[in-house]
């Protein structure tokens, strides 16, 4: 079977983030851009799908600007087999685009199509709940465990009590949570050997899309910084402290 | 201005987070009214019922409703929300499953995970693991928002006195089934309401030793949390873990023991009023946040530490 995965450039998981002065923005420029690693935890599981003889073929799509293909390349060198880049400059929301890959889904049919649950950037945790609903798949979210079967998909999903399984019909959606898979580094043979793979590159209009945000970003600030507080000397003063100044024990 | 809240609860108990919900909407301004969707849910409907400032409950009682699943709640919500100015869910993990869902269905965005509400169309909400923090204003005629119950204090629970309406929709998606869960058992209060938590890291060692904490969490009557680096060693389940990815949290003390304060650790619980760091390095980030800090082995700070609380407790 088919399998989609999206991906996303984003900010280097590593990388402190800087709180433009105008506060219009987060300051990427010369910062180093990854991909979100949701997403590779999302290509690890397609990849390890392909190699249990699941999966066909895996094809791998970025939406954004030229950049986007380098953390195209990146899937490619994992072990996917084709790249689409939806290119465009302008800021994608998550509705928009669930919208393109959406047109994506309607194009390549795949059976299952894997998403990182959020982005470390936007933290939005929209896009894959909202394509599911475009194209009303089933949804397995915050996956940490997906089992294909025939025609069905058991996804064990992290919730807030603990975990839930759920079986969906395929063709279906999964979003990837962070004990699913531990992603492997692509090897220096496979980086050479992804430059050679096919890449596809299309236009949101080219999807029929509209991609005009929906949502302004009127301005973004730092948090509000917490002093450091005072380092005890032991236990019994940390509980004095506690009682008798914090009054919180 | 109409806003549809929907309830947080697992069938028998309305959760403390539709409170904070309710708050949270009440700072939109408006008539208030909650949809219980679930099955068996007469009490929970009684208690939404209860909720200061609610003007209707809507209920809709049916088994594919029982497990919540995205795909039949998504189908709900977005056919009784049509009718409403902002839908509001709390941004726990069913509400991040079947909202997105929603807004889809209606063509709207959403805005997740909001800490507050600035007017009826624009909302203030962490980005970079709140390492940044945007006011974001949406354009859509209907508002689908996702809320962090820690960022508003709950209304009173009890004092309304709404009517309750029962709803024959029964959407069944037929995308998914419910197969099983494992859920964790603890007499001890949630993690994401608790008024006191005391978290373990790596430093913890193994998972034995959180039975350490264990004890000081039922002197305290707290929860007890953890940090990614315990949850992914597999010390502890992963419905322990506090930060970015796992609950966020705001209690009024909060104890990091053997934790050291990545980044993503500290974007879950930097709002708790007292923090309190026990960690043997000095240099561990989590100091530049904690207004306490006690530079020891935990092995020997939190016997000790326990044996100190009985004296005062």
């Amino acid at each position: 079977m088919k399998v989609l995965v999206a991906v996303k450039r984003v900010i280097d998981y590593n990388v402190k983030v800087r709180v433009k002065p105008d506060n219009t923005g987060v300051d990427l420029a010369n910062v180093k851009m990854a991909m979100n690693p949701f997403c590779e935890i999302a290509v690890e599981e397609a990849v390890r799908l392909k190699e249990k003889g699941v999966a066909s073929e895996i094809v791998v799509v970025s939406i954004g600007p030229k950049a986007c293909q380098e953390q195209i390349r990146t899937a490619l060198a994992l072990g996917a087999d084709r790249g689409i880049h939806i290119e465009t400059g302008e800021e994608v929301q998550s509705l928009e685009a669930a919208k393109l890959l959406k047109a994506v889904v309607e194009k390549e049919e795949p059976k299952l199509v894997i998403l990182g649950k959020q982005s470390i950037d936007s933290d939005n945790n929209q896009t894959g709940q909202m394509l599911a609903a475009l194209t009303g798949m089933g949804q397995g979210t915050f996956a940490s465990e997906v089992v294909v079967e025939g025609e069905k998909v058991n996804v064990t999903r992290e919730v807030d009590g603990g975990l839930m399984t759920v079986s969906l019909s395929l063709p279906a959606v999964v979003t990837t949570d962070l004990r699913l898979n531990e992603p492997r580094y692509a090897s220096l043979p496979n980086i050479m050997k992804a430059k050679k793979k096919q890449l596809d590159v299309m236009s949101p209009e080219d999807l029929g899309v509209d991609i005009a945000a929906r949502l302004s970003i009127l301005k973004v600030e730092a948090p509000a910084s917490r002093q450091a507080g005072v380092k005890v000397a032991d236990v019994a003063e940390l509980v004095d402290k506690l009682k008798n100044e914090a009054k919180v024990i | 201005m109409s806003i549809l809240v929907i309830a947080e609860h697992d069938n028998s108990e309305l959760k403390q987070a539709t409170l904070s919900v309710v708050a949270a909407a009440k700072a939109v301004g408006g008539d208030i009214d909650v949809l219980v969707a679930g099955e068996n849910v007469g009490d929970v409907a009684e208690a939404a019922a209860k909720i200061d400032g609610v003007n209707k409950v809507l209920v809709a009682d049916n088994a594919v409703y029982g497990h919540f699943l995205g795909e039949n709640l998504g189908e709900l919500v977005a056919e009784v929300g049509k009718g409403y100015s902002h839908i509001f869910a709390a941004a726990g993990t069913v509400g991040k499953d079947f909202m997105p869902r929603v807004a889809a269905l209606l063509d709207v965005a959403q805005v997740s995970d909001i800490m507050r509400v600035e007017s009826e169309d624009t909302f203030v909400r962490p980005i970079y693991a709140g390492n940044a923090i945007a006011t974001v204003k949406s354009s859509d005629a209907i508002k689908v928002v996702t809320v962090r119950p820690t960022a508003f204090d709950p209304v009173a629970a009890e004092g309304g006195s709404a009517s309750v309406e029962s709803l024959d929709v029964v959407k069944d998606a037929g995308l998914s089934t419910f197969v099983g869960e494992e859920l964790a058992k603890s007499d001890r209060p949630d993690l994401a309401s608790a008024g006191i938590v005391i978290s373990g890291g790596r430093g913890m060692q193994n998972g034995e030793n959180f039975k350490m904490l264990e004890q000081i969490a039922d002197l305290l009557g707290a929860a007890v949390g953890a940090s990614r680096a315990a949850v992914d060693a597999g010390f502890v389940p992963n419905d322990m873990q506090v930060g970015q990815t796992g609950k966020i949290v705001a209690p009024q003390l909060y104890v990091a023991v053997g934790i050291s304060g990545a980044i993503q650790h500290l974007a879950g619980m930097s709002d708790s009023k007292v923090i309190v760091a026990i960690n043997k390095d000095e240099e561990a980030p989590i100091f530049q946040v904690a207004d306490y800090g006690l530079v020891a082995d935990l092995f020997q700070a939190i016997p000790e530490f326990e044996e100190e609380l009985k004296k005062v407790i």
